[in-house]
């Protein structure tokens, strides 16, 4: 009976056509604008996951993320170093800087100051150059991203191609003078902005004169240590917040789901997509049973009983979910491969996928329980009528 | 009698129905639509006894409780009151599941549409009983091809209801009512969707497949140029049987 129920499906290619799509356009907005979604949170964190050095992060304890810098006293590092359980600590500068470009305009970049002697907080990845280059005067490494971008140079005449930064072209940071001695291969940030690299003694110098101007104190912890009970510790005798890595990033994300419409804007698209979705697919799905009641009727009729009927409108409602899955997923997954150069920030994680099928799952069983309970209370005798 | 599902080959008459020779036995068969004033009594105390291996017509006007009594003793209408046993079973003392597997074992079903599903080729729509009652897809094919060759369609078997004229698919519904060997076959209008010729065509292979020793016909129709294959001829008008006779009108 299940392969009558598949042809039966089958059968009507328009409507099949139509149900498979609603499927798809739900489970499309549902990952695609997911995907979205942590792909801009994902960017919010990208220069803590960019770190891969420092076990936990020392900051100002009003700090709510981590672009929220609130500068410490130097003296700070020395404290957190005699915390016991901290295998070493590495200052770390954040700060926004002013870069004059050739044509004489200006571009805001994110300048980080890593520790001069250990380089710890540096780039994940070099594109060109090295990061022990760092060491050399008035050195600099720029993210490959700005510095194709943002930082490029423009032709004069302001046609053609602009030409990206290359090793050895100068940068002017703050009315100083910074040496392009890198390439870094960096995770987009939330901001877009070009990240500029150099030890942290530099960036003092790049950066407008504060009292205070230690942002970060990145802390490695010893072999076997818990990482959360250090940062409890560092806290105790510090009275500075410590997170994980992993506690930054979600410090992080909760500061922008909380404080920004992000989560609002997207949430309204995905309870489109599946409200959307839920409609179409249900009001075809349903439109569709109701074609075949007369023949559903007479498989009543001739003895079919209610159990087989109904695993025959779940068969064709699981069908149509796995259909208008896969195609909705793939279609959201070439939408990010495409992308995958561009600006777009796009992450599909397996969760993302879960949730995608489990919208999908609802999508297919609500429409099915519509068709199900018609088919219930069909009286047989219809097919006299 | 009491015999089970189980017990009862398909197409094999229970020792007891032989014993009776009745396959239907209605007595003071009622059933009224709606209630209050909108109240419709279709059946208004039906009594018909169908013999095994007999061909028995229902005629009557429009709105006379033909379909209504067809349906009760088909098993898919429950009556209001009365008696009514197919073959020694009353569907009123089943329970629903045990109601629709007798159903399925036990009858055949000619619709006046044909109620051929579009989507299927002709064979699968007759396998359908066959699959309702438990084979397997090809073995239920391999029965439906032999059936419809003996309804002169053997060589259609693949195509789609939608491909044949209205007296093939009628046909085709009468090899699906056959297949799986019910001992009793309804059917509702055979002929009236079909033009004279190819319904005297369609009464003629009923007559001669459907027909059996073991077997009985209920015939719905208000069709009087079929009425000459009919052994018996009920005549309902105004819920009630008025009158049951032979094909040659003798009583």
């Amino acid at each position: 009976m299940y392969r009558i129920a598949l042809k039966m499906l089958f059968g009507d290619a328009a409507r099949f056509f139509g149900i498979v799509m609603g499927v798809t356009l739900a489970c499309f907005v549902i990952s695609q604008q997911g995907a979205i979604f942590i792909g801009i949170m994902n960017r919010t964190t990208a220069l803590i996951t960019d770190m891969g050095y420092p076990d936990i992060w020392v900051m100002d304890p009003k700090v709510q993320y981590i672009d929220d810098v609130k500068p410490l006293q130097e003296t700070e590092l020395y404290r957190v170093r005699g915390v016991e359980g901290v295998g070493w600590a590495s200052r770390l500068y954040k700060g926004m800087i002013r870069a004059r470009l050739e044509d004489g305009t200006f571009q805001n970049c994110n300048l980080l100051g890593i520790e001069d002697s250990t380089l710890v907080g540096g780039p994940p990845g070099m594109v060109a150059g090295s990061l022990a280059e760092l060491r050399r005067a008035d050195a600099v490494i720029v993210d490959s991203v700005g510095a194709s971008t943002r930082l490029a140079r423009r032709p004069s005449g302001g046609s053609g191609r602009p030409v990206p930064l290359a090793l050895g072209d100068i940068l002017e940071l703050n009315d100083k003078r910074g040496i392009v001695v890198g390439i870094s291969r960096n995770t987009r940030t939330f901001q877009s902005q070009p990240t500029v690299y150099t030890t942290y003694t530099r960036a003092l110098t790049f950066a407008p004169r504060e009292r205070k101007s230690l942002s970060f104190v990145l802390v490695g912890a010893k072999p076997g240590e818990d990482l959360r009970a250090l940062c409890r510790r560092i806290t105790e005798r510090t009275g500075l917040a410590a997170y994980t890595r992993d506690q930054f990033r979600w410090v992080t994300i909760g500061y922008y789901l909380k404080n920004t419409g992000i989560p609002i804007n997207f949430g309204l698209a995905v309870s489109l997509g599946l409200l959307i979705g839920t409609v179409i697919t249900g009001f075809m799905f349903y439109n569709f049973t109701l074609d075949n009641l007369r023949y559903l009727g007479t498989l009543k009729a001739m003895g079919a009983g209610d159990s087989t009927l109904l695993w025959m409108i779940l068969l064709q409602a699981v069908v149509v979910g796995i259909l208008g899955f896969g195609i909705g997923l793939g279609l959201a997954s070439l939408v990010g491969w495409q992308n995958r150069n561009s600006p777009l920030a796009f992450s599909m994680p397996w969760q993302l996928v879960l949730v995608a099928g489990a919208a999908v799952v609802v999508i297919c069983m609500l429409s099915a329980m519509l068709s199900m309970r018609r088919v219930v209370v069909l009286e047989p005798a219809v097919v006299f009528k | 009698m009491t015999s089970t599902i189980g017990m009862i080959e398909p197409g094999r008459p229970d020792p007891a129905d032989r014993a009776d020779g009745m396959a239907v036995v209605c007595r003071g068969v009622t059933k009224t639509y709606g209630s209050g004033s909108s109240a419709v009594r279709a059946l208004r105390g039906v009594d018909l006894e169908v013999r095994l291996g007999e061909m028995m017509m229902l005629v009557g006007p429009s709105g006379c409780g033909k379909t209504s009594l067809i349906s009760v003793i088909a098993g898919v209408l429950d009556r209001d009151g009365g008696e009514c046993s197919v073959f020694g079973e009353d569907f009123a003392r089943m329970k629903s599941a045990r109601r629709t597997l007798f159903r399925g074992r036990t009858i055949g079903f000619v619709f006046q549409a044909f109620n051929l599903i579009p989507t299927l080729t002709i064979a699968e729509n007759v396998a359908v009983p066959l699959l309702i009652n438990g084979s397997s897809m090809a073995a239920a094919v391999r029965q439906a091809r032999a059936i419809l060759g003996e309804v002169g369609l053997g060589d259609r078997w693949t195509d789609p209801p939608a491909r044949l004229s209205g007296g093939q698919q009628q046909r085709v519904a009468i090899a699906r009512a056959l297949v799986h060997h019910p001992r009793l076959i309804v059917c509702d209008e055979p002929t009236s969707a079909l033009d004279h010729a190819t319904g005297e065509k369609i009464m003629e292979i009923l007559r001669s497949t459907a027909v059996g020793t073991d077997r009985s016909l209920v015939v719905v129709t208000h069709d009087s140029r079929i009425f000459q294959f009919a052994d018996r001829i009920a005549r309902m008008d105004d819920g009630m049987i008025v009158g049951i006779s032979g094909a040659d009108g003798t009583p």
